[in-house]
């Protein structure tokens, strides 16, 4: 396995970070190293033209004045790069604002962001309270858990998967039931905490597919620590954490 | 009696009848005064012949209220306060409840939680506000960072008296564009600037006003420094109270030149790290703010003595432990930049909890730099209802896992910790809530200082 190596590029890493989405890229670097998988991370911020080489493109989230510039650089420099990455189903994985540019468009009071529309998903910031909470959300294969915090609600176009459904928490809209939103390996949710330390599993699936390996041909790891945050985690959504699976 | 001395009085009992059954006393009158008579605080506020100040800061608040009340003490001006962390509107009401009719009190001192400026303000009406800091902190509870700031703002414009405000916070010091002769307070001393510039936990980056990016001279702490704005030419206003020549005494003390308006002095601190360096500096603009003389200000610093968990020491067994207060990654960063100046190997007991006053959100102890101590850590015991969490960012962060034990339960955690401890020193690192546990955990082993009754 040492002649595999986890390209990952991390899209504005110094803007889209609000939810300590630094905690995901550490996962994914520390979860290769243990396991001898080679791991390359490239930052790519404002003004910089993405070219789809990598294995792996992460969005976290941001404050809205920051992520309406990223917004449009998103639109205008990397764009074609993220709908190539996705139609060969490399994974690109946005997190809370970067689930939204992810989508078609995230509408304000005032004005619409326009996203890269490589999930069929459009944004709203409606009147009532921001959707703030632990949350639980049941995948076709394990639960994840961690925390939502978002003023948008997201809704899916007629024929989006979501990533999962909600069994803690508000998801989506905070009426649907359903939590982010899946496409092949395009993958946008609202769940931060980070999401990868509290969901080691899924980190291991992310990388597995990454780097084209079936999840059991990965290294077992000590996961004791690991498997103790999860479940504290899912305790935190009040789910029981025998249900997960993983 | 009028009816509001009737009221008054009601909210009094109630706060003499909850301190006799022990728990919970501090904002329950205020509360409910403020239910009964929701314009209380302006009113009670207006018998202080001294008026008031407040002071506000995502990092600091309580310390800074401490040091200003030594301050003040030094100066022989007695004061009504709301120490330990009661810092929304039940707790000024509280505060300004506790203070009695007859008793001498001239000046209310006031720390107030940031979002919660904008409702108090107006009724204290100060004499000065101090702003000294914004960091990403419980995001969950209060939104993003932006919206404290468009708060503010509207809170400086109503704003009639003295404004005293951090330079080196390019969010803060942009709120004194439009004030009237506002007082700035900063650091200036290059050879505490950070090496590597700015921190991952980072905010405020780009200028408030026109979204350029902030080009930085020197970085102090987090994003506080030297900075101009590459687009609109937004720079870092000129503290007229700033420190100079500062000597970090690793976790014991710090002192620095401090230079006033009125003259320059050397201050030595017996809180460490530059983060306090920063809070001695706020106490001092708001003393000058209130016309205090320079060496009155000096006098009040140094006889300062750390407060309720902030770099607090106790001795517990064989062993000093010192209790270092962590509630964001700003904050933890500073902690962690402090600890790694202490000699040796490190013991360490960290408890995360995720009440309400801690943040539900844990979010942020992934944007703390547990890497800078990874390599000194002789070990570690996690502790608290989100241990597990804390205890794996230790792993992730490259503590290895022979060197972590995780013990939810903090009293036999802190067993735990004194038992592997190497060394005579051991370090705490509580969030809020965590922290008023080890205290009672503490009182009840007899170790805990009775100077905690008063934070």
């Amino acid at each position: 396995m040492t002649d595999r190596v986890l390209r990952v590029c991390a899209l504005y890493p110094d803007l889209m970070n609000i939810y300590a989405d630094r905690g995901n890229l550490l996962m994914l670097e520390r979860r290769c190293r243990w396991r001898s998988i080679g791991f390359e991370l490239t930052a790519s911020s404002l003004g910089e033209a993405l070219r789809d080489e990598f294995d792996l493109y992460y969005i976290g989230g941001g404050q809205d004045a920051d992520q309406r510039l990223c917004a449009a650089d998103l639109l205008a420099l990397k764009a074609p790069a993220l709908h190539s990455a996705g139609a060969r189903d490399a994974v690109v994985l946005g997190v809370c604002g970067g689930y939204q540019l992810l989508g078609h468009a995230y509408e304000l009071a005032s004005e619409r962001v326009e996203g890269i529309g490589l999930l069929d998903v459009h944004t709203v910031r409606e009147d009532g309270p921001r959707l703030i909470g632990s949350v639980a959300v049941e995948l076709a294969d394990g639960v994840i858990a961690g925390f939502e915090n978002h003023g948008g609600r997201t809704y899916l176009g007629a024929g989006q998967a979501p990533l999962g459904r909600v069994l803690r928490g508000h998801g989506n809209d905070g009426r649907s039931g359903f939590e982010g939103a899946r496409t092949r390996n395009v993958i946008g949710t609202y769940v931060h905490g980070p999401l990868l330390p509290k969901n080691a599993w899924l980190c291991d699936r992310l990388i597995a597919t990454a780097v084209g390996l079936d999840p059991s041909a990965l290294a077992v790891l000590d996961d004791t620590l690991e498997d103790a945050a999860h479940a504290t985690a899912l305790r935190a959504a009040g789910v029981d954490a025998s249900r997960s699976t993983g | 009696m009028s009816l509001f001395s009737l009221k008054v009085a009601a909210a009094r009992a109630v706060g003499a009848l909850s301190r006799l059954t022990g728990r919970g006393g501090t904002t329950v009158p205020g509360r409910l005064l403020l239910r009964l008579e929701p314009t209380a605080i302006g009113r009670l506020a207006r018998e202080l012949p001294r008026g008031c100040v407040t002071i506000s800061a995502t990092n600091g608040k309580t310390t800074t209220a401490s040091l200003t009340g030594s301050i003040l003490a030094s100066a022989g001006i007695a004061r009504v306060d709301n120490f330990a962390g009661a810092n929304m509107a039940g707790g000024v009401a509280s505060a300004l409840l506790a203070r009695g009719g007859r008793e001498r009190a001239q000046i209310g001192v006031f720390e107030v939680d940031e979002f919660w400026l904008a409702s108090v303000a107006p009724a204290l009406d100060p004499r000065v506000i101090l702003i000294a800091n914004l960091f990403r902190d419980q995001l969950d509870r209060y939104g993003e960072l932006e919206t404290i700031g468009d708060r503010w703002a509207e809170v400086v414009a109503a704003h009639r008296g003295r404004l005293v405000l951090g330079a080196d916070d390019p969010l803060v010091a942009q709120l004194g564009a439009d004030a009237r002769d506002p007082m700035y307070f900063g650091i200036e001393d290059p050879a505490v600037a950070r090496a590597g510039g700015l921190q991952h936990a980072a905010d405020s980056t780009r200028c408030r006003r026109c979204g350029g990016e902030y080009v930085y001279e020197r970085v102090y702490i987090a994003h506080l420094g030297v900075y101009r704005c590459s687009s609109c030419g937004h720079e870092r206003p000129h503290p007229t109270v700033s420190a100079h020549e500062i000597e970090l005494d690793g976790v014991r003390g710090a002192s620095f030149r401090l230079v006033t308006p009125a003259g320059s002095t050397r201050v030595s601190l017996a809180l460490p790290g530059l983060y306090n360096v920063y809070n001695a500096l706020g106490a001092a603009a708001l003393a000058s703010a209130l016309e205090i003389p320079l060496e009155t200000i000096a006098t009040g610093l140094r006889s300062a003595r750390p407060v309720f968990g902030r770099a607090e020491r106790l001795a517990i067994a064989d062993h000093d432990l010192t209790i270092l207060l962590m509630k964001n990654p700003a904050g933890a960063n500073e902690l962690l930049r402090t600890l790694a100046l202490a000699a040796g190997e490190l013991d360490l007991l960290g408890v995360l909890n995720d009440r309400d006053a801690d943040g539900r959100d844990v979010s942020w102890i992934w944007d703390a730099d547990f890497e800078e101590l990874a390599s000194r850590v002789h070990h570690v015991t996690c502790a608290g209802l989100r241990a597990a969490e804390l205890a794996l960012r230790f792993k992730y962060a490259g503590v290895d896992g022979a060197r972590i034990t995780l013990e939810p339960d903090l009293g036999r955690a802190l067993d735990a910790t004194l038992a592997q401890a190497a060394d005579h020193a051991v370090y705490a690192l509580p969030t809020y809530t965590a922290m008023l546990e080890l205290r009672e955990i503490l009182e009840r082993r007899g170790v805990a200082a009775s100077s905690w009754e008063r934070g």
